[in-house]
């Protein structure tokens, strides 16, 4: 590990290996390689463990490639270095995604992914910090991620620091109570550098979310609790980064992702019944091949 | 200093020497931050508020949200005392405490503030008599109960320097002075020998320490000379304190503020029955408590001199 001595060096360690200074079509065509990469990924660990959440994996892979790829402060070589930006995967059974972006942003071996829920490997069902380098906070009961997202963005301000979290959370997940505890806290103290992101593709595990829980008026209900609220379709790349990468202007900012859960399989995607299930070896081939 | 009781002088809320203390850290050492529920006034830390008022982050009144809020401090490099009445920090943000603070082991000072039952006729909704044995449960958490001021003191110093998931009562009910040595009041890990004896131990924890003293001398008058220890550090606890205390004594009486399942009861009768096993009585609170203040609630549960007096002598059947 190398410790930056200048801003100027500490600037190049973190800055993510897709330029700001490239145009839109050239880091949009980048970035589809990336979650392609990561899809890819994702099928074969889940294959292989034969557990995991397949469907939710696949609809939060575009943010989690715009974030990783083009926009997060990180360094992969020193995962802890006090300036980075911090992300935080509250929906923490799409573990699968988070390493395998992890992997291939540089943070743990490739090789490692095949031991995804394998008995003592690092990479368990739901991420540890303390396990896998680039994990800010082990989550997996819903609701936790963004009251810590709060603390941090609330540690940014008391240091003056320029750091930014992100937080991506499901939609289910938004019938937990605290993330309505530290929504209004988020918004109440004007957290311009906290970023909410929320993984909308409509399916929880047992049903629609509308079906079960109504979320809906979702945006009015950020926007009330004092947030900048944008929808956007969350597998377009350039939405994606523009969202994440526009001005801050006082408020916290929830960008409502519209995602398709399973996106990129054509027999996974939008189907309940994908939350958690494990496709067969022949349907693994024809993923693939979808993904060719 | 902690502020004397008006009614007695020598009896302390521990509250104020936590916040006394906080503070003086706090002038140290910029990582030092406190969180609360719309808790300023119970917490004791308006003077920090006054002091520190970007440090005072006050959640509203919202114990997931203060609990994960505390754990994000820590992870930009805080160190957050995150203050709340003791049920509800524990039993409205359990699985926070559990998750967001100990599975991550981020150094979080969990403050539980007014615990066991001093808010008396508040009644049982504001009892914190569970918190030991949830807390007990959670692998890594620290579990300290300061029995006076001076540990207090030291208790709030070691949370600073241990950088390590803890859980730390803070008593409201009045307590006296019980520590032998101001300075150096509380170790983590270990218990204190406040009385020597032959015949039994009365293990004891916070409010209950000064109690278990007075029943040892009481024991005493009757004949029956008891060893009294105060277990300040529930988790991890001197296991060899107490299988000192079965071997050389042979009968333990435990009295704690707490629920009997689960709590310092069990901790001590987990290690006795592994090492040496001896008869043993456990105190504590049962069940929902009817209407009253602390004091009348502690003698209802016989958790004072005299009922630790009359399981001794049941147990030593003298």
């Amino acid at each position: 590990m190398t410790v930056p001595t200048t801003d100027a060096e500490l600037n190049t360690k973190l800055a993510p290996p897709i330029s700001a200074t490239l145009d839109s079509t050239a880091r949009v065509d980048l970035l589809r390689k990336e979650a392609t990469r990561i899809r890819r990924s994702v099928i074969e660990m889940i294959g292989r463990a034969r557990m995991g959440h397949i469907g939710g994996d696949l609809s939060t892979t575009d943010i989690l490639a715009t974030l990783f790829f083009a926009v997060l402060r990180i360094d992969p070589s020193n995962p802890t270095t006090p300036e980075r930006d911090r992300f935080i995967l509250s929906k923490g059974h799409c573990a699968a995604a988070l390493y395998s972006t992890l992997a291939l942003r540089g943070f743990l071996p490739v090789e490692a992914l095949s031991t995804f829920m394998q008995p003592l490997s690092a990479l368990n069902g739901h991420p540890n910090r303390r396990k896998v380098p680039g994990v800010e906070a082990n989550t997996g009961p819903l609701g936790h991620g963004l009251p810590i997202a709060v603390g941090s963005a609330v540690a940014s301000k008391l240091k003056s620091s320029q750091w930014r979290t992100f937080v991506v959370l499901g939609d289910g997940e938004l019938q937990e109570g605290s993330n309505w505890e530290a929504a209004m806290c988020a918004g109440h103290r004007r957290l311009d550098n906290l970023v909410a992101i929320v993984d909308r593709n409509r399916l929880q595990q047992g049903a629609r979310t509308e079906d079960t829980n109504q979320l809906e008026p979702l945006a009015s209900r950020w926007t009330s609790f004092g947030w900048e609220t944008v929808e956007i379709d969350g597998h377009d790349l350039a939405a994606l980064y523009d969202a994440f990468t526009s001005p801050r202007n006082g408020k916290p900012k929830c960008v409502i992702a519209k995602t398709v859960k399973g996106k990129g399989i054509s027999f996974i995607e939008d189907r309940v019944e994908w939350h958690h299930k494990v496709p067969t070896v022949e349907q693994i081939e024809l993923a693939l091949k979808e993904l060719a | 200093m902690a502020a004397p009781s008006a009614a007695n002088p020598s009896l302390f809320d521990c509250r104020q020497a936590f916040a006394d203390t906080l503070i003086a850290l706090a002038k140290e050492d910029e990582r030092i931050v406190a969180v609360c529920n719309d808790s300023v006034g119970s917490s004791n830390l308006g003077e920090f508020q006054k002091l520190f008022p970007d440090r005072l982050i006050n959640v509203g009144i919202a114990e997931q949200n203060m609990v994960g809020v505390g754990a994000g401090l820590a992870n930009g490099g805080f160190i957050p005392f995150v203050c709340g009445a003791g049920p509800f920090l524990t039993g409205r943000a359990l699985e926070q405490i559990k998750v967001d603070v100990a599975y991550n082991g981020y150094p979080v000072v969990l403050c539980g503030m007014s615990p066991g039952m001093a808010y008396g006729e508040l009644g049982p909704t504001h009892h914190s008599i569970e918190d030991l044995s949830w807390l007990r449960a959670i692998d890594g958490l620290a579990v300290v109960v300061p029995a006076d001021p001076a540990q207090t003191r030291a208790a709030v110093r070691w949370a600073v320097a241990a950088e390590t998931p803890a859980y730390l009562r803070v008593g409201r009910t009045k307590v006296p002075s019980v520590s032998p040595d101001e300075t150096n009041a509380f170790a983590f890990g270990k218990a204190d020998r406040l009385r020597d004896g032959k015949d039994l131990t009365i293990v004891a924890t916070g409010v209950m320490v000064s109690r278990a003293l007075a029943a040892g001398a009481a024991l005493a008058d009757q004949g029956l000379q008891a060893r009294v220890i105060n277990i300040s550090s529930v988790k991890p606890l001197d296991d060899a304190a107490i299988i000192a205390a079965a071997r050389e004594t042979g009968a333990i009486v435990t009295v704690e503020e707490a629920m009997i399942e689960g709590g310092l009861g069990a901790a001590v009768a987990e290690v006795v029955v592994r090492n040496a096993p001896v008869p043993m009585r456990m105190l504590g609170v049962k069940g929902f408590a009817p209407t009253g203040s602390a004091e009348f609630l502690f003698d209802h549960f016989g958790l004072n001199s005299e009922g630790i007096v009359a399981a001794a002598r049941e147990l030593k059947g003298r």
